[in-house]
């Protein structure tokens, strides 16, 4: 090679360093702008929220005091309003996620289905509410109450189950359906032994993530007509005499943390604007909650299975 | 009924044959990938498949366990015979479940379950309901035995079978396709992504097994042919070209396009 020739090779190399240097700077500031964002913001709400967090502020309902009211209502309401959500759009999701994976046919009506599945995805979730106003509130008369607002996030997060559960699936290698149909086994027994198991670990990140979505969501709890002020608690789902549980609870009126966290931030006072803090504060360490627990689900999932 | 096989190969009177393959066409939707196949695979012998990539030999094999059925758009057309009870294989009204009952497979990748040893092998036989502990344990036993692998895995059935090496992946699989005691197992280019070692260690197992079961074998290794199988079948292009002992094949074939084939003129 002669050295004009090297030179040139040299400052063609030089030249591509330069843009990958200016990239990482690029890289750099921009995920600093989110990071830095969601630092100031958490840090704002921990400085106002933390000193608030007390025992009193878990077990209190809300109240005309600033410094009496508490959130007992609204996390007790969240956490049962998941529970319905839960209860409903897991199975559902899963099975038709399944359903459409492994059995259905694949052709222009599958295709159809796989593109409104996603769409529905995108929905704003206020449609959601209007659609369960007019469904669950009127046509069905569950009322304004836990049940509704249960199964209208079900709803919202069923095309995101869905797509996660067939995402899962789809991810199973080939070869490994092919091992099990070669020894006879059925679509059945194929499922339930082998696709299911090595791909619940994503799934139920899928399923955590998309109701850790659920609990922050508050405009379509709203048009089913939450209530913002709830100074009760909803029966209790086990009784000390026979049959020892009730399901009273599910047409019980509730409010939930976002709504709370709404109702406070809109009052003038400045007590309960730090009220609100600890509220989100709340929600937040509930929805990390969630989210750890999603990916500690899918290391324990994932350890055992290389593909 | 060995007499239908055009190319006029007919077994030694020890032999019998287990499957027939009759005027055998498949089509992956409109593409025919097999073109009017007749085949004799003899009982409790090796048969190899042969031929360059894409002649058709990986889709034949897999007619006899019915994996095309998995995927839509295939057909076949024509009579795969299982000679015990004269069963077409290929028939619609012959459940694809029944057929790889009867018939197993082990792959050209190693491909267990990420379940533990014992759970691998054992598989076959839940799918069949059993349950019963003792027998499962003495199955196991038996399966691992028969893949040469019992003595290197005893003390860790209950581990992960991705901690085992590749070869002894594919005899775990060999072993999962053994436990059902079936009556013919079909292989998948086997070694293929093996080190020599372990593609000679099951190479060795294949002819201990055709003792007990009938086997048929695909491979792109002509010597892997010539070394382990007792007849072979050369294909090119969707087509049977030649059938007769694996001796006969690799010393004086009849066809032109055998013999420049085994000698590596081409493919």
């Amino acid at each position: 090679m002669s050295g004009e020739n090297l030179q040139e090779i040299r400052e063609i190399i030089s030249r591509a360093k330069l843009w990958d240097r200016i990239f990482a700077i690029v890289g750099l500031l921009s995920m600093l702008v989110g990071i830095i964002t969601l630092l100031a913001l958490t840090l704002d709400l921990a400085i106002d929220g933390v000193p608030r967090l007390s025992g009193q502020f878990f077990t209190s309902f809300p109240s005309r005091r600033a410094e009496e009211a508490g959130i007992l209502s609204a996390w007790v309401g969240s956490i049962l309003v998941m529970l319905v959500t839960g209860l409903a759009a897991v199975p559902l999701g899963i099975a038709s996620g399944i359903y459409l994976e492994e059995y259905a046919r694949k052709n222009w009506i599958a295709d159809l289905i796989e593109i409104n599945v996603t769409n529905l995805a995108g929905v704003p979730s206020i449609v959601y509410g209007l659609l369960a106003l007019g469904l669950f509130v009127y046509q069905l008369n569950l009322g304004q109450s836990i049940l509704t607002a249960g199964l209208t996030l079900a709803l919202l997060i069923l095309p995101v189950v869905i797509v996660t559960t067939r995402e899962a699936i789809r991810a199973i290698p080939s070869s490994i359906r092919e091992a099990a149909y070669a020894v006879g086994a059925s679509k059945w027994q194929t499922t339930w032994d082998h696709v299911l198991p090595y791909s619940a670990g994503s799934i139920m990140t899928g399923v955590i993530v998309s109701l850790s979505r659920a609990i922050g969501e508050t405009a379509p709890l709203i048009t089913i007509g939450a209530l913002t002020f709830i100074a009760f608690l909803p029966d209790a789902p086990f009784k000390g005499e026979f049959p020892f549980f009730s399901f009273k609870w599910l047409m019980s009126p509730f409010t939930i943390l976002p709504i709370q966290m709404f109702n406070w931030v809109s009052r003038p006072q400045a007590e309960f604007q730090i009220n609100a803090a600890a509220a989100g504060i709340v929600l937040m360490a509930l929805t990390l909650a969630m989210n750890a627990i999603a990916i500690y689900l899918r290391y324990r999932f994932r350890k055992n299975i290389k593909w | 009924m060995v007499e239908k096989i055009e190319t006029g190969h007919s077994f030694s009177s020890t032999v019998q044959p287990k499957a027939e393959v009759r005027n055998l066409n498949f089509y992956y939707g409109s593409i025919q990938a097999l073109k009017n196949i007749n085949l004799v695979v003899a009982d409790r012998q090796v048969t190899a498949l042969i031929g360059p990539s894409g002649c058709g030999k990986t889709t034949l094999l897999r007619c006899f366990n019915r994996m095309h059925d998995l995927y839509p758009g295939n057909r076949y057309e024509g009579e795969i015979l299982l000679d015990s009870d004269e069963v077409n294989i290929l028939s619609r009204r012959v459940d694809p479940i029944e057929v790889r009952m009867r018939i197993s497979m082990v792959f050209q990748k190693p491909n267990p379950f990420p379940k533990s040893i014992y759970e691998n092998v054992v598989y076959g036989l839940r799918v069949r309901g059993q349950a019963k502990r003792s027998l499962m344990d003495e199955k196991v036993e038996k399966a691992l035995r028969s893949a040469a692998l019992w003595d290197e895995v005893k003390d860790r059935l209950n581990d992960l079978a991705f901690n085992l090496s590749g070869g002894q992946q594919q005899r775990l699989c060999i072993a999962r396709a053994l436990a059902t005691e079936p009556e013919m197992i079909l292989f998948d280019e086997p070694t293929s992504a093996l080190d020599p070692i372990a593609t000679s260690s099951i190479e060795a197992l294949i002819g201990g097994l055709k003792e007990q079961v009938t086997i048929l074998i695909v491979t792109h290794n002509m010597q892997q042919a010539a070394r382990i199988s007792d007849y072979t079948a050369f294909m090119y292009l969707g087509e049977m070209v030649e059938f007769d002992s694996t001796k006969t094949i690799f010393n004086s074939a009849s066809k032109k396009q055998t013999k420049e084939y085994v000698e590596g003129r081409f493919g």
